[in-house]
């Protein structure tokens, strides 16, 4: 410890028993932090424009979905509503699970169940999307 | 007794029984702060609004279908149990959208002290409120 002795030592938040066995961090950490908040400030004007769309649509016929989907600046912006809320979700789900899941095998099933289900998801909504847009 | 150390734990109450020490922080223990409540409704929010977005892929798989489809699952959003869904839906998103600002806020190193964070935290709570009374005049009138 810190000022114990006098000899020279390097102050290391990983125990010296975590540094050999190679557990801690993956070193991701930095780029997922960086993606979420990428994300969320993506998703600020997309969720106003979204909740704008969902009042607009309110009661909508089928063929006025259709036609408000078809318009190229519409079908952008969900595409990218799409991407950055499943993109999203799935960073922060990660996170709860890495929070309270302590169970290893468990957590890492959880994350990379909740990882194939929000691009499955993702994908069904693209191609539902440019199904009706294109 | 599994460890030595549970045995600083133990100690005796008023009464003189043995009891074993709090842990510290604990959830039961303290008054909520507002930054408390609001951290941890961010997380519920966001695991709603996760969830809610199977609702937002069924009425897209629905949209790209036939018009009965369609018309089907435009029916169950303005039922009963689909408004409710669509309320909580707006209110947990309305919500996790003003935190999230919020959070960005911090992120860049602004609004950290006391006095700034709890009125950041009440703001949050009106604007949510009256944003989503807002929504659904204007959703309600329109449809």
């Amino acid at each position: 410890m810190a000022g114990t002795n006098n000899t020279p030592h390097v102050d290391v938040l990983r125990s010296p028993l975590g540094r050999a066995r190679g557990l801690g961090s993956a070193r991701a950490g930095s780029g997922h932090w960086w993606a979420q908040r990428l994300t969320a400030l993506a998703l600020v004007p997309l969720t106003l424009w979204f909740i704008y769309a969902v009042i607009h649509l309110s009661g909508a016929s089928h063929q006025t979905v259709i036609d408000w989907l078809s318009a190229p600046l519409t079908l952008g912006l969900m595409l990218a509503l799409i991407v950055a809320t499943f993109y999203h979700l799935q960073l922060g789900l990660q996170v709860v699970v890495e929070d309270y899941v302590h169970n290893e095998l468990l957590k890492v099933a959880s994350v990379l169940l909740i990882k194939a289900l929000s691009v499955l998801l993702a994908l069904v909504c693209i191609v539902s999307v440019l199904k009706i847009g294109l | 007794m599994r460890d030595v150390r549970d045995a600083l734990m133990v100690a005796r109450n008023s009464e003189g029984k043995l009891v074993r020490r709090p842990l510290s922080p604990h959830l039961q223990v303290y008054r909520w702060p507002i930054s408390m409540a609001l951290s941890i409704l961010h997380r519920v929010t966001g695991v709603g609004l996760a969830i809610g977005t199977l609702l937002l892929t069924w009425w897209l798989v629905a949209a790209a279908s036939s018009d009965d489809v369609f018309d089907r699952a435009q029916w169950f959003m303005g039922s009963a149990l689909g408004l409710l869904l669509l309320f909580g839906w707006s209110v947990a998103l309305i919500f996790h959208f003003f935190s999230g600002i919020r959070h960005l806020v911090w992120d860049a190193g602004v609004g950290f002290d006391a006095p700034t964070y709890n009125t950041s935290g009440w703001a949050v709570l009106i604007a949510t409120g009256a944003c989503t009374v807002l929504v659904w005049v204007i959703g309600l009138a329109v449809w």
